[in-house]
């Protein structure tokens, strides 16, 4: 195996064994997203033109909160003990590492996201069961998953972890986060193929683009 | 060995290593030449910057200024060749707490690509006398088991050089007995140990040679054998660092 694909591996073996035993990122996702569902569900009157017009932002905030929340804690998890040096001993390259905690971090949010779709679907009344929905939330989670990786990283180094994360995340991850609502959005109100499109490319390029930069951020931010 | 100090037989060659964290600076214009099959102990108080040194060797910290070849190979520009050849033992134990002991010392095998993964953790985990504990969770073990463990994810890729800063604190005298035996067989032509420990007797009977680092660099060098002994060493301890050992 190339020195690339065998670390990556190797975490997310790691990563889902820990997650199995510990149920710390997954569980603490998941509650917290249903929470934020729960609570816009009371505040607003779902009548179905109010749903159609804020369902879509209600839907991403909880996803894109509660996946901050997780990887806050997944890399706190690699430096507690400094087990982040022990990631950078080994002799593959560091873009292994940071695919690796990025596809695990991947991982558990769409894991959240299977177990959140169908309740947003009960307690709002909308179908979420479209296949280009499954396309926009992949590809979002890619993008916020990818941006997050490097910045969690980046956090984990600052005494006030939780809080810097997200200053550091979200300007950063606007245009996938806008993307996927305005994207959601059309899906939702069955709106014509194209303007879905335009919105799904747009996440395409952008998760392109942070795939290619954020490696290499990764290695100035775990370097000392 | 591809080039310059390889040739040479120089398994660790680094020429004006300077490097500092914000203002503080830790080294400043060492030198230092190991070569192989040398057992090299490196003394000194705290904060002298026998950590950064090895975590500059580890590849886990960049230097600032000079050049750092390791088995002749410049670690700025070949690092993974470097981290494949080296074994690291680091003040931290770099396990973790919810997996067993077998599962981090597998974890260690697949990060580095390894084959025969339960040969290489049952014949290490003998070494260090962790095979009953290979089960355990590594957070309910104590501070000198999880150490063992920490020498064992070290050697799981049999590396030419090891590196080890400060291998022997909490460690019990079985554990202590059992680290010698692995510096001791990791001695060779083709091996190389380089130890910090405050523990000048275990240094002058586990090193060939001996170096005190102060003031950011190699302060004091002395052959083991050629050494006046115990006294003799503290005192010039005493008189380079202004510390006693």
């Amino acid at each position: 195996m190339n020195s690339v694909l065998t670390p990556i591996l190797a975490l997310l073996w790691k990563d889902i064994l820990l997650e199995t035993r510990t149920k710390d990122i997954v569980v603490s996702v998941m509650v917290f997203s249903l929470l934020v569902i729960v609570v816009f569900n009371f505040a607003i009157e779902p009548t179905p033109t109010l749903v159609a017009l804020v369902a879509p932002g209600v839907l991403w905030v909880a996803i894109v909160f509660g996946g901050v929340l997780g990887m806050t804690r997944s890399f706190a998890l690699e430096k507690d003990g400094e087990n982040l040096h022990g990631l950078m001993l080994a002799p593959g390259s560091r873009d292994g590492i940071f695919f690796g905690k990025m596809l695990s971090n991947t991982l558990f949010m769409l894991l959240v996201e299977a177990i959140v779709f169908p309740i947003f679907t009960v307690l709002f009344g909308l179908s979420l069961a479209e296949p280009e929905l499954v396309l926009v939330a992949f590809m979002a989670t890619v993008g916020i998953s990818t941006v997050g990786t490097v910045f969690s990283a980046m956090a984990v180094n600052t005494r006030a972890r939780e809080v810097m994360l997200p200053l550091l995340f979200f300007p950063v991850a606007i245009p996938v986060i806008v993307g996927a609502v305005e994207a959601t959005g059309f899906v939702l109100r069955d709106a014509d193929l194209g303007e879905t499109v335009q919105w799904v490319l747009l996440l395409a390029a952008f998760d392109a683009i942070f795939l290619v930069v954020c490696p290499f951020a990764f290695h100035l931010v775990i370097e000392e | 060995m591809t080039d310059g100090a390889g040739q040479r037989g120089l398994a660790i060659d680094i020429k004006g290593l300077s490097k500092a964290f914000g203002r503080t600076r830790v080294l400043h214009n060492l030198d230092l030449e190991v070569p192989w099959g040398e057992v090299l102990t490196i003394l000194g108080p705290n904060g002298s910057g026998k950590t950064t040194l090895i975590k500059v060797l580890a590849t886990l910290t960049r230097p600032d200024e000079g050049e750092v070849r390791v088995a002749g190979a410049n670690i700025a520009r070949l690092g993974q060749r470097t981290r494949r050849i080296t074994g690291v033992v680091t003040h931290d134990p770099l396990l973790y707490d919810e997996l067993t002991g077998y599962e981090n010392l597998k974890f260690v095998c697949r990060m580095f690509g390894l084959d025969r993964i339960d040969d290489r953790i049952a014949s290490v985990s003998e070494e260090l006398g962790v095979t009953a504990r290979l089960s355990q969770k590594t957070g309910a073990l104590s501070h000198g088991l999880r150490k063992r463990f920490s020498i064992a994810r070290a050697l799981l890729h049999e590396p030419s050089i090891l590196l080890m800063d400060e291998p022997d604190s909490g460690l019990d005298q079985e554990a202590l007995a059992m680290l010698d035996t692995v510096i001791t067989d990791r001695t060779g032509p083709t091996k190389t140990v380089v130890m910090t420990t405050h523990n000048l007797e275990r240094g002058l009977a586990l090193g060939q040679r001996l170096a005190i680092l102060a003031g950011g660099a190699i302060a004091f060098e002395e052959s083991v054998r050629s050494s006046s002994g115990a006294a003799a060493l503290r005192k010039a301890y005493f008189h380079h660092t202004g510390a006693r050992v």
